[in-house]
């Protein structure tokens, strides 16, 4: 097995709203591996964003890290001060953002903007990076991308748009690239070509993506390994396989029945997840989902259930396992 | 049947028309159109304002009037003509009128003379150019000092932005014509000390303490306006995720206010400063005519209206041209700001 290249433990994140303190993030762990494709799956609010964010150091205030590390290719992120922060974003970890639209610099022509993050973090001059520039958008796939170059932003179409912040985010050729919900802004045919391009690129320059969605179908494909959150807890985590073919939590399972797929017949129905996310200002003592889960059972109500540990890679943190193994464990006594 | 017999649909068509296309042929239809900037975009609404083409027509003519024309004029503005005092509009001295039966070519004071002898209509261009340059000067100030600080106390936010922007609330509240007057009575001597006895800061004299202590009252006290409309961009711009985005490649907090925050708010700092001139004109013209301005003789179109008050019931056209000038240059100048503001401001685009 190659290098863990991210590393987070017990990761506890809250926001100190007027409101009062909102737990977004409650003991994440998780590992990764040079070259892994890791998906982050949950829905809005789960703290799939806020772990991203974290591990650019780039919480929004008034979020704060009030407990956990994050390791980063030997940087221990937490500990960082701002200014060696700006030397690793961008060049050793980048970030796609979900809307193409507004994250590139409306003023700036596109080369333009290439051109900084190549400026800024090499030692390249002005022609160098124009012709690294002009290279990059060759590789992601945009056509005549000399004339590109000397575009605005508003002249492109958000999947092009897209194309240009893959581009920006791969200029220095990242160890990690973040992407955080790609292709939700975008047309369906779109999806699947920057999805592709992603996997591609990360064959030809060999970086580690993380790639957060609430789109199953997105992760399916590409992912080796996926986690699953829910109110800003992992709910479940396991090799994609392993998520699709046996999931074990009830939120995991839920999620599986709402996304159609070709094994749907076409009398049935997709089961939505009943209930509203839950209050983060408010969490439940215990399992976030107990309240939407059909299965709750009145332990779930009051403590959150430890990880259990089904192979090397799937770990699931739900009573319903603590059961079956409390009376497994109960039936050999007997 | 054969379908070589049948009729054509139409005439129009040939059996070519139907090959398939080259990529060549494909290329040619896709032709890009040029790309239009920002600039570009802004300057072609611009040009289509018909008043705002004609306020900067007159604000070129003031400028060439004002800089440009005193140069070449016969009479400088504190050359003092003996026997030629307060003449009329065109009217010449006797002795003027003596040259002229000379055979010598005398040039007409066109707005007549003060009660020196000196030519008003190289006085009122004279005025003008200062008026401008303390307009202009200040309106640099200003924007620098505004800019500065709306941007930092709006990108950092939170008690910065707080502390920063009641500082603001307190200069606001300052009675700034009082704080005027204290300020350049104070400010007169230190700076003739300064310019006197410490070489390096002889050029005070010649710009003239009361034009100096202007500009540091300006500096001192009217970029807070400037600094509340930047502060309010900032706020909405920064919110934007291009700026995360700069942030998430590693900029630093001065890269990004000056490249990304700055840039895109630089359509209001230009319509704001345009339109900050005429105010800052204005001002200078009063605190002339109460006397607190320029030195003399250095005339300002505010100095030359407040000299005219003594004789206006013989000579009303004192008073008036360069009260026509403040008008004129102050109307062209806020109109022009109008029509840039219409054609750079992107919400007020289409």
């Amino acid at each position: 097995m190659s290098d863990v290249l991210l590393d987070i433990k017990n990761l506890r994140l809250s926001f100190f709203t007027p409101a009062g303190e909102v737990k977004a993030l409650n003991d994440v762990t998780f590992k990764m591996h040079e070259g892994d494709v890791l998906g982050i799956v949950g829905e809005s609010g789960s703290g799939k964003s806020v772990t991203a964010y974290s591990i650019m150091g780039l919480v929004p205030f008034p979020g704060k890290i009030i407990g956990g590390t994050i390791d980063f290719n030997g940087h221990r992120i937490n500990d960082m001060t701002e200014k060696q922060m700006r030397d690793i974003r961008g060049n050793e970890v980048s970030i796609i953002f979900q809307d193409p639209m507004t994250s590139l610099n409306p003023v700036y022509t596109i080369g333009n903007q290439i051109r900084e993050v190549i400026l800024l973090h090499t030692d390249m001059n002005k022609e160098q990076a124009n012709e690294r520039a002009l290279e990059l958008l060759t590789l992601v796939g945009i056509n005549e991308p000399e004339k590109r170059l000397n575009q605005y932003p508003h002249e492109l179409s958000g999947g092009m748009r897209q194309r240009v912040m893959i581009a920006i985010a791969l200029a220095c050729e990242p160890k990690l690239l973040i992407a955080d919900e790609p292709t939700t802004a975008l047309d369906v045919t779109i999806q699947a070509q920057i999805i592709e391009l992603m996997m591609e690129l990360k064959e030809k320059i060999n970086m580690s993506i993380i790639i957060i969605t609430h789109d199953l179908g997105v992760v399916a494909n590409m992912c080796d390994k996926i986690v699953v959150m829910y109110g800003g807890k992992i709910v479940e985590t396991g090799t994609s396989d392993e998520i699709f073919y046996s999931p074990r939590h009830e939120y995991t399972k839920g999620l599986l029945r709402s996304v159609p797929n070709l094994n749907t017949k076409s009398h049935e129905k997709l089961v939505p997840i009943e209930g509203t996310p839950l209050d983060m200002l408010n969490p439940p003592a215990g399992c976030p989902f107990a309240p939407r889960c059909d299965k709750c059972m009145k332990i779930c109500l009051r403590e959150m259930p430890e990880y259990s540990k089904l192979s090397d890679t799937h770990e699931c943190a739900c009573w319903l396992l603590q059961k079956e193994a409390f009376e497994a464990a109960a039936g050999g006594e007997n | 049947m054969n379908i070589k017999d049948k009729p054509r649909i139409s005439l129009h068509l040939d059996v070519s028309d139907f090959l398939p296309a080259n990529e060549e042929e494909k290329q040619s239809i896709d032709i890009m159109r040029e790309s239009i900037s920002f600039w570009k975009g802004g300057f072609q609404r611009l040009v289509k304002n018909k008043l705002a083409m004609a306020s900067l027509f007159v604000i070129i003519i003031v400028m060439i009037l004002a800089f440009i024309v005193p140069y070449f004029y016969p009479y400088s503005y504190e050359q003092q003509i003996r026997g030629s005092e307060n003449l009329y509009i065109m009217e010449y001295s006797e002795e003027e009128l003596a040259r002229i039966e000379a055979g010598e070519k005398v040039f007409p004071h066109i707005l007549g003379t003060d009660s020196l002898g000196r030519d008003l209509a190289v006085r009122v261009m004279m005025g003008s150019r200062i008026s401008l340059l303390v307009g202009i000067i200040a309106s640099c100030i200003i924007l620098f000092i505004g800019s500065t600080y709306g941007a930092i106390a709006g990108y950092f936010g939170g008690k910065v932005d707080l502390i920063m922007m009641r500082i603001v609330d307190i200069i606001y509240t300052v009675p700034d014509i009082l704080v005027i007057i204290l300020l350049m009575v104070t400010v007169k001597h230190p700076l003739k000390e300064l310019a006197e006895n410490v070489p390096g800061f002889e050029w005070i004299n010649v710009v003239g303490t009361g034009l100096i202590s202007i500009f540091i009252v300006f500096s001192l006290l009217y970029w807070v306006g400037m600094a509340r409309i930047v502060r309010g961009q900032i706020l909405t711009l920064k919110e934007q995720e291009f700026v995360t985005a700069a942030r998430a490649l590693g900029a630093s907090h001065g890269r990004i206010i000056r490249k990304h925050l700055l840039t895109n708010c630089v359509g209001t700092l230009i319509v704001t400063t345009t339109l900050q001139i005429p105010s800052s004109i204005f001002t200078e013209s009063f605190l002339s005519f109460l006397g607190l301005g320029v030195n003399a003789p250095m005339p300002s179109l505010g100095s030359l209206a407040a000299q005219a008050v003594d004789g206006i019931r013989s000579y009303p056209h004192r008073l008036l041209v360069p009260a026509v000038a403040i008008s004129l240059i102050i109307l062209s100048f806020n109109l022009f700001g109008d029509g840039l503001r219409d054609a750079f401001d992107p919400r007020l685009k289409n």
